[in-house]
């Protein structure tokens, strides 16, 4: 479904990621750890095509397609949606037209017609309960006055209101308290399918305990050092990531 | 980052050419006086109006007190806009569109180019095709050419006409009010138009009458180097309600074209005003060549207790704007409001505010101004809250936003505000934002193009503002500031 390849980028003229390689399939769900300033988030906003970001090299396909090559409404219409780490306020624009417009745009890209407002408010209705909100949550100006918790738990609700193929999820977990985090993860799996794809980015095991993935790849200083399965996110949770630097350092020829 | 400016830039940029699609002329023969001012021009016009006496007096007496303002102290100054001096010789105080017969015409001796020109702009005339449920008056340069629903509002006993033919049939009425809330010597363009005015519309509401439907006004300026000076008077009585739309256009042209109309409203012991306009006039083009200077003071008074006024405007056309709707709350317990919102894009500049006089105790007012900015546009917001020393317990809430599209363009804010006593409260609140690249980022993402991540982001902005607006009328402004409405639900 995704193929990275060599993928470097970054921000400002610095370089974050360094020869990116990652393979995603139909049906799976990937975590991508790290240390704090791995280039993790930098990895999510460049799939997602955020333009403060420059691409110095590498490709991306994505369901055959250049990803790359596609402005971020294009790829958002193709299927591609980023949980955001830090959800975007928008005032005086409610949530439920925020939403109705979105998906609006996804229909119109598959050739659908759009929906009228009993239909789209039907569809929602359904996915509220996913993340246990109510409709008074669809009134309020798009995250607007939202708890961490509120805002991480919209974003998950968009996600499942615009069902997308592939989702970045950055650092979904991270302020969310114990019981939102078994609201958000528990409406993650509901919406994992043979069909769709989900990279996982986070700095903490904890999530996984809930949303359990099929790989688990290690960003260190823009580079993925590590892939394994699912046992190296505990096995990072143990031993931090003081190892990882170690490892890396022991392998690196010098001044690479 | 340059991904995002240059979209924003290009949006901004269709947002600021907008295609103005009703700057078409429309040729009819007109009976157009040669351009200048003097007395004679006066007597000319009220002869051509068949005034009463009373009406010519006034005339002449704002035309001696403005030809002595002209000599003194000129235009007002003080606005933050900038423009040329106006030539007032140069300008044409009267335009009519030629017709059969004078006097009030029905509809069937309307020449039909004439009926044509109102269609294409949106507002049939003609019986069968009339908007439902608003009557209109239609002016057109210098004279309103007609008003639908007047028999059926006059079963309720709600006069609505044209202001020429409120001076013929209920001249009573007009002596009694017409400068009680404007007098001829309140400002420059207020006392020039007290001397020229041509036209307007006037409406009474009668005790304890719920009008039934939208009163509307639509101006249209059409004439080459014609000013339009209309004057609109609406007088509630007590208990009374009603909702007056006004909305404007004009051709296309590369020379200014002088707008500045008077309007005064009365609002009696617990009657309610609800004046709404949509403000379009031709905003000259990209390099600021043309459009009109829209010069215009708008005042209301609530003369009885618990009265209620409420202005909103959305100001999107126009070269310079210069107006501040305002309430006199004479009345204890009275209410007023203020609900704005004025785009600037290209060279357009906006010096547009409101004053609140609180005079009565209680009284209390609400001010919600958005000013919007793109291209070279300059707009500042001037208010006014005055609560005087009898008015106690009274409250005001001013709320002032500003959004900048782009970085060449200006936003300026100057309230004012004297409180008399200890008992009363003014809050006011102030913003100034930027559509940042994370929330374009967002909306993109979530599959939303930059055009319409824009609108979403301007239609939030300007929703408390939009909210008030008659159905129809929101609808219209969301279009003209390039913006779908948000969907029904939420």
């Amino acid at each position: 479904m995704l193929s990275i390849r060599d993928l470097s980028a970054g921000v400002e003229g610095k370089t974050i990621l360094r020869r990116v390689n990652l393979e995603v399939r139909a049906g799976e769900v990937h975590a991508v750890m790290g240390p704090n300033g791995s280039g993790k988030s930098t990895l999510a906003q460049v799939l997602a095509g955020h333009p403060a970001y420059t691409v110095t090299g590498g490709q991306v396909r994505y369901l055959g397609q250049d990803l790359l090559a596609m402005p971020a409404e294009e790829r958002a219409r193709a299927g591609v949606f980023l949980a955001f780490q830090y959800p975007v306020e928008i005032a005086g624009v409610s949530n439920a037209s925020f939403l109705n417009a979105a998906v609006n745009e996804l229909r119109a890209r598959q050739g659908h017609p759009e929906l009228d407002a009993m239909e789209f408010l039907g569809l929602v209705d359904e996915r509220l309960k996913l993340v246990e909100m109510d409709r008074s949550f669809l009134s309020r100006p798009v995250n607007e006055g939202f708890s961490g918790g509120e805002k991480k738990r919209n974003e998950i609700l968009q996600m499942a209101v615009l069902e997308p193929k592939f989702a970045i999820l950055d650092e979904t977990d991270s302020g969310l308290d114990i019981d939102a985090l078994k609201v958000v993860a528990q409406g993650v799996n509901r919406l994992r399918r043979p069909d769709n794809a989900i990279i996982l980015v986070t700095h903490y095991q904890r999530i996984l305990q809930y949303i359990e993935p099929d790989h688990v790849h290690v960003l260190f200083d823009g580079r993925i050092v590590k892939s394994a399965g699912k046992e190296l996110a505990l096995e990072l949770e143990r031993k931090g990531y003081d190892w990882i630097r170690e490892e890396v350092a022991a392998t690196q020829p010098t001044g690479a | 980052m340059p991904t995002t400016m240059s979209t924003t830039a290009k949006t901004l940029e269709s947002l600021a050419n907008r295609e103005y699609k009703w700057g078409f002329v429309s040729d009819i023969e007109a009976d157009t006086l040669q351009p200048g001012l003097d007395e004679d021009v006066i007597r000319l016009i009220s002869a051509k109006k068949q005034e009463p006496e009373f009406m010519l007096e006034w005339r002449l007496r704002a035309y001696r007190h403005w030809v002595n303002m002209e000599r003194t102290a000129g235009a007002p100054k003080w606005a933050n806009v900038k423009h040329p001096p106006i030539d007032y010789q140069q300008i044409v105080y009267y335009s009519a569109p030629k017709r059969a017969s004078e006097g009030p015409a029905s509809l069937d001796q309307v020449d039909p180019r004439l009926l044509e020109t109102f269609e294409k702009l949106g507002i049939p005339l003609a019986e069968q095709k009339r908007l439902a449920g608003v009557a209109v008056d239609a002016v057109f340069d210098s004279v309103s050419v007609a008003t639908t629903f007047k028999e059926k509002l006059a079963e309720l006993g709600i006069i609505f006409c044209s202001f020429s033919e409120a001076v013929q049939s209920h001249p009573d009425l007009v002596q009694k009010y017409l400068g009680s809330v404007v007098p001829y010597t309140d400002n420059f363009y207020a006392t020039l138009n007290s001397a020229v005015f041509s036209d307007g519309s006037f409406c009474y509401i009668p005790k304890g009458v719920r009008c039934p439907m939208e009163l509307s006004t639509y101006f249209r300026i059409n004439t080459a180097g014609s000013g339009q000076f209309e004057r609109t008077l609406i007088v509630a009585e007590e208990g009374s309600y009603v909702s007056y739309l006004e909305g404007c256009t004009a051709p296309r042209r590369d020379e200014n074209q002088l707008h500045a109309a008077v309007v005064e409203l009365i609002a009696q012991e617990g009657a309610q005003i609800k004046y709404s306009t949509v403000q379009n006039w031709y905003a000259g083009d990209a390099e600021g060549r043309g459009g009109i200077f829209n010069f215009v003071t708008k005042r209301g008074k609530c003369a009885g207790r618990g009265a209620r006024i409420s202005w909103t405007q959305v100001e999107t056309g126009s070269a310079i704007t210069w107006k501040y709707p305002s309430v006199i709350l004479q009345g204890d317990d009275s209410v007023g409001e203020f609900y704005s919102v004025a785009l600037t894009a290209n060279r357009q500049q906006a010096d547009t505010g409101t004053k609140m006089i609180h005079i009565g105790t209680n009284t209390r007012s609400t001010i919600i101004s958005k000013g919007i900015s793109a291209g070279r546009g300059n707009n500042t917001y001037r208010g006014l809250v005055k609560i005087l020393p009898r008015a106690h317990h009274a409250r005001n809430y001013t709320q002032c936003d500003s959004l900048l599209l782009g970085d060449r363009c200006g936003a300026h804010t100057f309230p004012y505000i004297e409180v008399g006593n200890a008992s009363s409260v003014a809050e006011h609140e102030a913003s100034t934002s930027k559509i940042s690249d994370e929330q374009l980022f967002y909306c993109k993402q979530r599959g939303l193009s930059g055009d319409n991540a824009v609108s979403m982001i301007i239609n939030g902005f300007c929703k408390e503002v939009f909210k008030n607006l008659p159905m129809e009328f929101a609808v219209e402004a969301t279009k003209l500031l390039g913006v779908s409405l948000e969907g029904s639900i939420g």
